[in-house]
């Protein structure tokens, strides 16, 4: 076995590594670049190697600084993590002329799958299914139409190296064809340095599910059943399970099999990902195979109980695979979500800045319950513009799927995150959809689902019933304690009531709050009770409840007058009063926040790379005002009605922050 | 007997209903409580005592007698926050528009003076046309009457003034010397000579709101110290500044039970200092890490927001605090906020209020503006205030501390009882580039000497230890455990004795 290993990577998924390391005991070696000088991954490696600059191009990605990075440290191995260099051929290459092990699949299984047009060649003499489209690449915009218009819309227009979503456009017709040959191809420009662009059938209906095999050196391939990836927005996952609540034993055995039969075909080992659409009548298509780990891959660990990063080491030293095809099993359920630094209300456009408070649930592994949160950043630790957005993997298994969602909730409801804009509310919100619940999504759902984005969720009577009981409690328990001030006139004191009244969410509770040592009793005026205890005090950011028998957590804040309160995706404002102040407070009036319709706002920190329109011009629903780049993401801002522009506020080249006016309308 | 109690009652419900309910109706229509329900939110459920019920009004010209209304437009009395005393009194809009009468100060001027000799604060809600024109002088001497006791009140009970309504003319200097201003959004406005006066007189044409609305005073004029949405916002959010405040300055400020650790250690403080000195941080956060239960009230925040000024708690007790904020005009010193920071330093030395001081200022802001606007006597204004205060003071520098702005930023040499240093703390005469320039002048025109000359400053300079070795700094603390060392400082310094020379008064360039 080796005796130190380097990862040529950073963020979560090198802290990842890095464990699976210690524990086989081998030494681990971190790189980083500037803006990770005190990332969690550097202080968690054994060593650590400054590589260059931020920006990945001029360091994770640069082979030769790696290389240097090996040399310096002396390490045997090299983990790749995923993205980065993790599929690039040159690298692997690179690190077998020096004769450094590369965890990983050998270069030429790299370089089949890593082209998508070569890779579905493979596939098709493989008698893998695949999905039809057109194979060679697109010169321009108008052969992208034409080709598209032969396909037959939708279509899926694809970067040849892309991956994460990025350089990927669904057409829906010729002008989006055009558009989207475009811009996937300035992006894959940009974010891989090769601009190729092919084009196939979009399916509709359709559920993204793949799955893991593990092949060793010896011809030993197996698969370790699916996970289900439908929950998608712009093509980047994000929500995942194993296993799906789609495939039928037969079916999951026949994409095994297929799955094992590419790998073999380009003499895989290690771990891989062979991803396939699957569409309503369970035919499923070849779609691309990923030779590395996978970002999701924690699901598969959950319900298999195989430590992936551990048999890609023992694979890579040399070692047989100990695990058989009948040994795979799958035990319970697991459900990942990705805590993106995108804000939701905004169109989960990307959010950058300090985490000035950063605490995931506890980390739970029992024979009914595990919680495991995967992570690269620490409190008061920077998500900076250079890298992918991700914070976190937060992971929940259970024996059933109801129950690892149920522990989903209140998982995500624990986790306290902020300084930044994050997808927290919206993960909450689509546990709680029906769709979801019920396993019914393909990946459409969440543009069917949140067409028009996320505005928050709406809770439901009974569910804010418990939030009023709870915060009723807490209220008083922060009344009762203002109370308790120096400097009282004795004999006079504040006695603090039974009764109050609660508002949120537009609606209004009037409660009685009966309290001993153990909790407090909150009787409603329709005269039902909810029974709250909680070691909540004033202060706290998070409380634990325990409402009528089952938990309740909650994210607490203040407010001018009153309690933030946030869980299950909703944002409420919570106000707690006796009923007299409720009596008067019904008689302010409703502020309306200022009207903001006639403006175009910047909705995100990021640079004008174009105005495409002028003072004067009249545009129409739909068409394109200015393109901002934030976090390496063009984000073309488009006109929300038909409308004249008035003065315009920002040239290209302009950086702007959050709400500066970019245009106004007359 | 029993005529008497029915007169009674009789005469209490008129009384109560103010100005008649049409004009209850109006007041409510407009957004607004009236003066007793403002009262009744203001203080705990109940306590309100009331005075001077049956007080009218003496005039009798422009039939004016005719006209008579019990209470004469002002509720007055006293009642408790949280079960501690305080004084109010609640201008009665319904009442002749809340206009202020002879017996309308008398009134006022009753529940002051109880409130100096009893040592309560007193709070007044402003909610009145002016003065009551068919009495002419006689409604001047009752503004007069109350300016002055407003100004013997100064310094000895706090005085707090919530504007819920017009507050016009002579009647906004009443307000402008308590010790804070509070307004209402979008329903209440103050200024000395209304729109129709500026508009006579200037030819400038300005709605009420524009020319004294909450958002006029909160970020241009400074009169104001905070805005909130509605009365009831307001009302509540007074009784949470109250909570704060010491009675009188012959007590201790108060404390309350806390829920927070005073070794609470903040991990992430460690990383709050950004890498390049050139990069902005949030105080704020700094400030709401610190402080029990992340509890901070802040006065004047939409002002000067360079400085950062309010009130938070250590182990429960009351602390002010003062702290530059890098994230506007990288935190320097100027005209504005050394107004605001030396004014909320009085406050606070006046009435036995510790302050807490956090220091990242690289200087005073330079520029004509600046100097013509007299930054010099207004800068000497915070110096003067740190200097004479005589409460415990505890400073920490968390960045930079330049020039003559590390001197005024509660320093060792006036009379800083503990003064911290972070690790990344740069305590120097100037940044380490503009001091290079003027050392070493002579190698101006070659880059390469003044870039080595420039890491060699920053090298011996840029650090805590050259101000550590005087003394200067009385020790460098980790980021993560401030909460800790500051809480404890302030423990050892609730025995603090220290006087000023006597004096009538000092003379602080105003």
């Amino acid at each position: 076995m080796f005796k130190k290993i380097l990862i040529a990577n950073r963020g979560e998924i090198a802290c990842r590594v890095i464990k699976s390391a210690q524990k086989m005991g081998i030494k681990t070696v971190a790189i980083y670049a500037d803006a990770d000088r005190n990332a969690l991954h550097v202080k968690m490696a054994d060593e650590a190697v400054h590589i260059g600059p931020s920006p990945a191009n001029q360091s994770y990605i640069v082979i030769e600084k790696v290389m240097e990075a090996i040399r310096q440290t002396g390490a045997e191995a090299v983990h790749p993590g995923y993205g980065f260099l993790s599929e690039n051929p040159k690298f692997a290459e690179a690190l077998k002329a020096e004769g450094v092990v590369f965890i990983g699949p050998p270069v030429g299984a790299i370089e089949a799958m890593g082209d998508k047009i070569t890779s579905k060649k493979l596939a098709m003499e493989a008698n893998v299914t695949t999905v039809p489209g057109f194979m060679g690449l697109i010169e321009d915009a108008d052969e992208a139409v034409k080709i598209s218009n032969e396909v037959g819309y939708p279509v899926m227009i694809k970067a040849s190296a892309g991956g994460g979503g990025k350089g990927m456009r669904v057409a829906w017709n010729d002008a989006e064809a055009r558009e989207g040959f475009q811009s996937s191809k300035n992006e894959a420009a940009n974010a891989f340095g090769d601009d190729r662009i092919f084009i196939e059938k979009f399916i509709t209906q359709p559920r993204h599910i793949e799955i893991q095999v593990l092949a060793d050196s010896f011809g030993n391939t197996i698969y370790l059943n699916e996970r289900e990836c439908s929950i998608q927005r712009r093509q980047q996952k994000v929500i995942e399970e194993a296993p799906s609540p789609f495939l039928t034993p037969e079916t999951r055995k026949a994409m095994g099999e297929e799955a094992v039969a590419l790998a073999k075909a380009v003499d895989y080992a290690s771990a891989g990902t062979v991803e396939f659409i699957v569409d309503g009548d369970s035919n499923f298509f070849f779609l691309e195979m990923n030779t590395r780990l996978q970002v999701e891959h924690p699901v598969t660990e959950l319900i298999t109980g195989i430590d992936l990063v551990e048999q890609m080491i023992r694979v890579a030293a040399g070692e047989k695979l100990s695990i058989a095809q009948e040994d795979v099993g799958i035990n319970g359920w697991s459900i990942e979500s990705r805590l993106y630094a995108e804000d939701p209300y905004r169109n989960f456009l990307p959010s950058i800045g300090r985490l000035t408070r950063y605490r995931p649930p506890v980390e739970v592994a029992t024979d009914t319950l595990a919680v495991r949160n995967d992570t690269g950043v620490y409190e008061g630790g920077e998500i900076s513009m250079y890298y992918d957005p991700m914070i976190a993997k937060l992971c929940t298994w259970a024996p059933t799927r109801d129950a690892a969602i149920e522990a989903m909730r209140t998982a995500l409801d624990g986790f306290e995150l902020e300084g930044i804009g994050h997808n927290l509310p919206f993960l909450s919100a689509v546990m709680d959809h029906e769709k979801f619940t019920s396993g019914e999504m393909t990946t459409a759902f969440i543009e069917e689902e949140f067409p028009d984005g996320f505005q928050g969720v709406e809770l439901p009577e009974a569910f804010l019933q418990r939030i009023a009981a709870s915060v009723a409690a807490m209220h008083r328990v922060a009344e009762i304690r203002r109370t308790r001030v120096s400097g009282r006139m004795d004999n006079h004191e504040r006695h603090v009531g039974r009764d109050w009244v609660v508002t949120l969410q537009g609606q209004r509770f009037e409660v009685r709050i009966d309290a001993d040592r153990a909790g407090s009793t909150v009787r409603f005026d329709g005269g039902h009770a909810l029974r709250v205890a909680s070691d909540w005090t004033p202060g706290d950011q998070l409380a634990t409840l325990d409402v009528d028998g089952s938990p309740l957590v909650l994210k607490v804040g203040k407010i001018s007058g009153g309690f933030r309160i946030r869980a299950r995706g909703a944002d409420l404002k919570v106000h707690v009063r006796t009923p007299r102040q409720a009596e008067l407070a019904q008689l302010m009036p409703e502020k309306l926040p200022p009207d903001t319709s006639r403006l175009l706002l910047c909705p995100m920190p990021g640079l004008i790379v174009k105005i495409d329109v002028a003072e004067g011009d009249e545009v129409q629903e739909g068409q394109a005002l200015c393109t901002v780049e934030a976090m390496k993401m063009e984000n073309i801002l488009r006109a929300e009605k038909t409308a004249v522009v008035g003065k315009i506020n920002a040239v290209a080249g302009d950086n702007l922050a959050v709400d500066d006016v970019i245009m106004e309308f007359e | 007997m029993k005529d008497i109690h029915e007169e009674l009652e009789a005469r209490r419900d008129v009384a109560r209903l103010g100005g008649g309910q049409r004009r209850i109706d109006v007041q409510h229509s407009k957004g607004k409580l009236t003066a007793r329900e403002r009262v009744e939110l203001l203080l705990d459920e109940g306590s309100f005592e009331e005075f001077d019920m049956f007080v009218t009004h003496r005039c009798t010209d422009f039939g004016m007698e005719k006209q008579k209304f019990p209470g004469d437009g002002v509720i007055t009395g006293w009642g408790t926050i949280n079960g501690r005393m305080v004084y109010v009194y609640s201008q009665d809009f319904t009442v002749f528009g809340g206009s202020l009468s002879e017996t309308h100060a008398q009134k006022i001027c009753k529940v002051m003076d109880m409130a100096m000799q009893n040592g309560a604060p007193v709070i007044g809600i402003n909610d009145s046309g002016g003065a009551r024109i068919q009495e002419g002088v006689a409604s001047l001497a009752g503004y007069a009457e109350v300016f002055q006791r407003n100004i013997m009140a100064s310094g000895v009970v706090p005085q707090i003034s919530l504007i819920m309504g017009p507050c016009a003319g002579g009647a906004v200097y009443s307000p402008a010397m308590t010790d804070f201003i509070f307004m209402v959004k979008g329903s209440s406005y103050m200024f000395v000579t209304g729109p129709d006066v500026v508009k006579t007189v200037t030819n400038e044409v300005v709605t009420a709101e524009e020319l004294g609305g909450s958002a006029t005073h909160t970020k241009k004029s400074s009169v104001a110290d905070g805005a909130f949405e509605n009365d009831v916002v307001a009302l509540a959010e007074c009784r949470r500044l109250v909570d704060f405040l010491p009675l009188n300055n012959r007590e201790k400020p108060p404390v309350r039970p806390f829920f927070d650790a005073t070794d609470r250690s903040e991990s992430s403080l460690d990383t709050l200092i950004p890498e390049s000195a050139n990069t902005a941080y949030d105080m704020k956060e700094l400030i709401v890490k610190l402080a029990d239960e992340g509890d901070f009230f802040e006065i004047q925040e939409e002002f000067a927001k360079n400085i950062i000024t309010g009130f938070i708690r250590l182990e429960g007790q009351t602390v002010g605090v003062v702290g530059n904020q890098p994230m506007v005009l990288a935190g320097c010193l100027d005209i504005d906020s050394s107004r605001k920071a030396a004014r909320f330093v009085r406050f606070c030395d006046a009435f036995e209020i510790p302050i807490l001081t956090l220091v990242d200022v690289p200087g005073f802001l330079p520029g004509t503006s600046q100097e013509y606007g007299g930054v010099i006597k207004h800068g000497a204004k915070l110096l003067f205030a740190y200097g004479e205060a005589t409460v415990p003071k505890v400073t920490v520098i968390t960045r930079k501390a330049y020039g003559g702005a590390y001197d005024v930023m509660s320093s060792k040499h006036l009379r800083g009882d503990f003064n911290y240093a972070w690790p990344t703390a740069e305590i120097a005469v100037m940044g380490a580039k503009g001091a290079t320039e003027i050392i070493h002048r002579g190698d101006l025109g070659d880059a390469d000497k003044i870039a080595a000359h420039t890491a060699d400053y920053e090298d011996r300079f840029a650090n805590p230890f050259v101000a550590a070795e005087r003394g200067f700094i009385d020790e460098v603390i980790l980021p993560h455990s401030t909460r800790t060392r500051v809480s404890r400082a302030f423990a050892s310094l609730r025995g603090k004795k220290q006087e000023n020379p006597w004096k009538k008064h000092g003379n602080i360039p105003l």
